[in-house]
């Protein structure tokens, strides 16, 4: 698996942005491709700067240093209303004294477009998200998930080159976000726009993505597909960040890696090595598997999460481990683990940053 | 929760004191306006409707109304041409300074109304700064007369004294629109006119409305700046009830213009109160 997005031609390009707000550095030298109809997810922490990197590819913010190019027009000194992108906003923003459908027109009318135009345009946008029975209320008449429709047909109905969206689903409550995930992936496919989402929930990420830019502290930490950034995470963060993880502090000397009373062949190099072990590859070991790790340790704790459960090991020189084990609960006071070598991934460090 | 000794001692002196010091009066008002005065000035209790009849038939009482409304309408549109656009940028533009420059709108409030009106009457005069600075670089070789003395004078004044009472309603309401409201319009491909006309003012109306009373309903009944500033010409409705009330020695006509002026008060308040609650959404 390598990094490079689908064989789609590039839309967006983000090259070395920048953004400090006086003293304090928001974003340092980000840059990013977007493809064509790719759904994008920006995730990190709040504080990570990736709504200010949204807010500079919509124009709201401008960057410090850096450039955003849309083809071959440069993007980031054009005033939002001249760009080809829309935003749905987190609160949604739709205009309270405008109705459901005056809102959604509003692209189309500050545009000068024919009147049977914008009504057509409109009809159309209010059916896809299925609000046409709600066309004439106002904002304030109609529910959170309905707004949030009602923010995406305005957006989309102008066509953009791009649709950005700022954590749109953090105001619904868990059921019907979970709905809105798969509809608004759903909806991203039909249209065929490119997306990029913003979102702080590494889960949402997971499920809508057809890639994900993990941001820390205002770098970039991986750029990658779902699947890639879980099975081969760049850094100790990102392994951290996404799902749960055991990261073992090893020394690697010839082509033997370390940690405790752990020891695994690998081929990186010699030096002190971070590796992250998920814990769905670790498990109580079997007398038919070879070639396999093992350790034997004391059970501390063991945490039910319905189709899994994750127990905590903890091995006879103190280091703690945490499996998942879909076999019910262990009985046994000391269990023998075992975890294939090449499920112990190598991973750089993450350093802190101010 | 609160014992009813509490809640009596809490609500009843602010309930007295509205009866005592305003529907007493009112009442009061509304009694006399349909008495009369003889000859000898002492107040007949003869409860007839003549007080009214004289205020329709004789023409200067309404066309001194009209005026007072022609004048309190140009207070009106004044204030807010001036208003609006100094709330816009406080609220939108001023940044670092809006603290200071909110101040400075306040601080004319502090001095007393009878100063501000003085000072206009120094600048405005025949020897006023005005002239002396008109002839001075020669625009004109006399004092203009039209200055002072006239219903001019008057919507200058009153214009200044109540610019802040429509700018402090308009800038509250400005500050109330969310920011992403503006920034939605202009994602929406919208230029900073079609943003202020489309999203800005249609959600600031509330604050105009608001300010536009303020404006009307307090220069309508203001009597001191004609008095100062007016001139024969420049005469308000109110500068007859005074005159009514005191030289004139006629109370219950008097009474009977005030009954006038508080209905027509209390119409534009409710319509106002109509109008604000139309254009408001949150």
């Amino acid at each position: 698996m390598s990094a490079t997005p689908a064989q789609k031609p590039t839309l967006l390009s983000i090259r070395n942005i920048a953004k400090t707000f006086g003293r304090n550095v928001v974003l340092r030298d980000v840059s990013l491709e977007i493809a064509e109809g790719e759904f994008l997810t920006i995730l990190g922490e709040s504080g990570s700067g990736k709504t200010t990197l949204l807010r500079i590819i919509a124009g709201f913010e401008t960057a410090t240093s850096g450039e955003v190019w849309m083809g071959a027009e440069r993007l980031d000194q054009q005033p939002p209303y001249r760009r080809r992108v829309n935003t749905v906003f987190q609160n949604y923003a739709l205009f309270p004294h405008l109705t459901v459908e005056q809102n959604v027109a509003y692209g189309l009318r500050v545009a000068k477009r024919p009147n049977a135009e914008v009504e057509q345009r409109v009809a159309e946008a209010l059916d896809k998200v299925k609000m046409t029975a709600h066309a004439r209320k106002k904002p304030s008449k109609i529910s959170g998930g309905q707004q949030q429709r009602v923010a995406l047909a305005r957006a989309l109905v102008n066509r953009p080159n791009l649709l950005l969206l700022d954590e749109p689903l953090s105001a619904l409550d868990a059921n019907l976000r979970r709905q809105m995930q798969v509809e608004l992936k759903s909806l991203q496919r039909e249209v065929g726009i490119a997306f990029v989402f913003v979102t702080h929930d590494q889960e949402e990420a997971m499920v809508m993505s057809d890639r994900i830019a993990l941001l820390r502290s205002g770098e970039l930490e991986q750029v990658a597909t779902p699947r890639e950034i879980y099975s081969r995470p760049a850094t100790a963060y990102v392994a951290q960040f996404i799902g749960h993880t055991n990261l073992l502090r090893s020394e690697v000397r010839d082509g033997v890696a370390r940690c405790g009373a752990l020891s695994w062949r690998t081929s990186t190099i010699d030096g002190p090595t971070l590796f992250s072990l998920r814990p769905e590859h670790l498990r109580p070991s079997s007398v038919a598997s070879n070639g396999t790790v093992r350790v034997t340790g004391r059970v501390l704790q063991q945490a039910f999460h319905g189709a899994t459960s994750l127990v905590r090991v903890e091995c006879a020189d103190g280091l703690v481990l945490v499996m998942r084990t879909s076999s019910g609960t262990l009985t046994a006071q000391e269990v023998e683990l075992e975890f294939s070598p090449a499920d112990a991934i190598p991973v750089r460090e993450s350093p802190e940053r101010s | 929760m609160f014992s009813r000794a509490y809640k009596t001692a809490v609500t009843v002196p602010p309930l007295a004191w509205v009866a005592v010091f305003l529907l007493f009066p009112y009442a009061l008002m509304f009694c006399y306006s349909f008495w009369s005065v003889t000859p000898a000035q002492t107040i007949l209790h003869s409860w007839d409707l003549n007080n009214y009849k004289e205020l329709l038939q004789k023409s200067v009482y309404w066309q001194t109304l009209l005026r007072s409304m022609w004048i309190a309408a140009r207070v009106m549109l004044f204030s807010l041409l001036l208003g609006y656009p100094l709330a816009y940028f406080l609220s939108f533009y001023a940044g670092k300074r809006k603290d200071l420059l909110y101040q400075m709108v306040i601080i004319p409030l502090w001095v007393s109304y009878l100063v501000r009106a003085y000072a206009w009457k120094t600048i405005l005069g025949s020897d006023g700064v005005l002239n002396t600075l008109l002839q001075y670089v020669h625009l004109t070789n006399h004092p203009l007369d039209f200055l002072l003395y006239s219903p001019f004078a008057v919507v200058l004044t009153l214009t200044h004294i109540y610019t802040p009472f429509t700018i402090l309603p308009i800038y509250a309401s400005l500050e109330h629109i969310p920011r992403n409201l503006v920034e939605a319009s202009r994602d929406l491909g919208a230029t900073p006119a079609q943003t202020f006309w489309k999203v800005i003012f249609p959600l600031s109306i509330p604050g105009v409305v608001a300010g536009a009373t303020f404006a009307f309903v307090l220069s309508l009944g203001d009597f001191l700046a004609p008095l100062l500033l007016g001139g024969p010409s420049g005469i308000m409705i109110s500068n007859i009830v005074v005159s009514l009330f005191g030289a004139a020695y006629n109370w219950p006509l008097g009474a009977a213009i005030s009954l006038g002026m508080l209905v027509i008060v209390i119409s534009l308040l409710f319509l106002s109160e109509h109008l604000e609650k139309k254009w408001s959404f949150s």
